[in-house]
């Protein structure tokens, strides 16, 4: 068994599965059949493994089975180092999801501690060239990995901003209330800063020591227009300078929310938006093997991976480095493709699971090579 | 005309109290009609005099019987501290641990821009004329480690900045507490809190 993987998986009433059932063994899974036969709604159910809304980044609500809309439940067995915990992920019909780790209550946080879950999805292909909050959640998805406490600190971030926004939509001019908002923006902006900066060191180190197919990014974290001061108490001024025109715009304009990723495919010098279909799927394929490896290093286990429709965009050799490279970092991979024969490299690496639909209902059948 | 109507009635308002349910709420109706004389009818009596005379201390928030609550009112509690709470169950919280012998002042909820509680819906105002006027040495910031906990907290610093001494609690392992239980902010906290021994 892998160092950090889900030996059995069980979903009830969760999107188009009504009850379903996988049994893994560590090694990677495969789940292939037909477009809409659920198996991308299998790998949104183990990144509910991880702290955040999943990979779909959906509501509790509409993760339901429907027209029944019960309410859905998860567990798992994740073996996480040396220990081994029995993982419950449950949302009533119209509730909040609870979780409960070994059979007591847990905040979702705590999925982060036990857990890291990493995907590559397909609306993450054009990620260099659509809108800065998807690389913002990108990179905050690895800094987490590496710093599961980056999360509190987004939290308490965002619900200080919200507040202050609210202030500002007020047209509120108490300058105690803004300033007593504007430290707690500037502690925990100072703290998301400093995390994604030092989870960039990390994966440029991994990319770097790596012997990979996969071509090298070098990212670089933009600040925004107005640039990220370095220190708590520099960010707390700059907001208070800003006050009239956050006033004006009716919102907080300068802080970590603002800032961009932004990637060059190094070897050509190119950056990311300009690379081919091709070339920028690589160069995320590239990123998301390095912090796998940087945190099996950092962790003491490699991530769990979850690559939906992987092999698009992906030539026949970069299939096969992949699977070899996941292989090789011994990462429990759940990879998703219209045909088994996309993964005819792995062979007896892997387990294969077909997904099927029958009257709306998804099948799940799982087998060997 | 159903008989047991005010009954029902009594256990629908007993379910609406905090920690109680339908269930249990029935199970203390029930137990109160068999020890009327010992529980029910003393219970009536008390809440319907606490109806009338329950009000909040004009001083400091706390909830008395009289205008002004026992502890402003005592001069022992005048030593120049006031230990500033959220809420006046934050106040016998303290005053159960028994440790701390000066004066309250209890706000009466935290700052929320979403939720529109600006500073005149708490007592901070009230706040500051006591420091000038009670002969203030310090501050004690006992509010919540939450993001609205501490947003209050650094407004009254604000409002109070120069005129005393302001401090916080500290945060750390509770008495008894296991490191391995405790989250990554709190080992943080208490590590950058240590002291010598």
């Amino acid at each position: 068994m892998a160092s950090l993987a889900l030996s059995e998986l069980k979903l009830s009433h969760f999107r188009s599965h009504k009850h379903a059932r996988i049994d893994a063994d560590g090694r990677p899974v495969v789940l292939y059949g037909p477009n809409g036969a659920g198996k991308t709604n299998i790998l949104e159910a183990v990144s509910l493994f991880s702290p955040g809304r999943g990979l779909r980044h959906a509501s509790a609500a509409d993760m339901a089975r429907r027209p029944e809309s019960l309410g859905w439940k998860l567990s798992g067995v994740l073996h996480s180092l040396h220990q081994i915990h029995e993982i419950d992920i449950t949302c009533q019909e119209g509730g909040a999801r609870q979780v409960r780790i070994d059979e007591k209550a847990a905040p979702q946080l705590a999925l982060g501690r036990i857990a890291r879950v990493l995907w590559l999805v397909p609306s993450m292909d054009r990620l260099w060239i659509e809108g800065a909050e998807g690389r913002r959640r990108f990179l905050d998805r690895i800094t987490m990995s590496f710093t599961p406490a980056h999360g509190d600190a987004t939290l308490a971030y965002d619900k200080a901003m919200r507040e202050r926004n609210r202030l500002l939509k007020d047209m509120v001019r108490d300058p105690h209330w803004y300033r007593a908002l504007e430290t707690q923006m500037a502690e925990a902006g100072a703290v998301i800063h400093a995390n994604r900066q030092a989870a960039l060191v990390h994966l440029a180190a991994a990319q770097d020591q790596a012997e990979t197919a996969f071509p090298t990014a070098t990212l670089d974290l933009i600040a925004g227009d107005a640039g990220m001061p370095e220190t708590s108490d520099d960010f707390c001024a700059a907001l208070a300078d800003n006050r009239p025109r956050d006033m004006a715009a009716g919102r907080s304009l300068i802080g970590p929310h603002r800032a961009d990723l932004f990637a060059t495919y190094a070897a050509k010098d190119v950056p990311a938006r300009d690379c081919s279909t091709g070339e920028q799927k690589a160069l995320l394929v590239s990123l998301i093997l390095a912090n796998a490896r940087a945190l099996a290093r950092d962790f003491g286990a490699p991530p769990l991976l979850l690559l939906d429709e992987v092999a698009a965009h992906l030539d026949a050799d970069r299939r096969g480095a992949l699977y070899h490279e996941i292989t090789a970092l011994g990462a429990q991979a759940w990879m998703t493709g219209t045909e088994m024969t996309l993964f005819d490299t792995l062979g007896d690496a892997a387990m294969y699971v077909k997904i099927t639909e029958i009257d709306g209902l998804s099948q799940v059948a799982q087998h060997d090579a | 005309m159903n008989s047991t109507r005010d009954i029902d009635a009594l256990i629908d308002l007993m379910a609406k109290l905090p920690g109680l349910g339908p269930r249990s709420a029935r199970r203390a109706v029930l137990h109160l009609i068999r020890k009327r004389a010992l529980l029910l009818t003393p219970l009536a009596d008390l809440m319907q005099s606490v109806a009338v005379t329950a009000r909040e201390c004009l001083n400091c928030g706390n909830i008395g019987t009289s205008d002004v609550c026992d502890i402003c009112a005592s001069h022992k509690r005048g030593n120049g501290l006031i230990c500033v709470v959220e809420d006046v169950a934050d106040l016998w919280a303290m005053e159960r641990a028994g440790v701390f012998k000066g004066r309250y002042h209890v706000l009466g909820g935290t700052l929320s821009a979403l939720d529109a509680i600006g500073p005149e819906d708490l007592r901070i105002p009230k706040l500051v004329d006591r420091v000038a006027s009670e002969d203030i040495t310090e501050v004690i910031l006992a509010l919540n480690a939450t993001v609205d906990g501490q947003t209050t907290a650094h407004y009254i610093a604000d409002q109070l900045d120069g005129r005393t001494l302001l401090t916080t609690l500290a945060q750390g392992v509770p008495i008894g507490g296991e490191l391995d239980y405790l989250d990554d902010g709190t080992i943080t906290a208490a590590l950058n809190a240590r002291k010598s021994i």
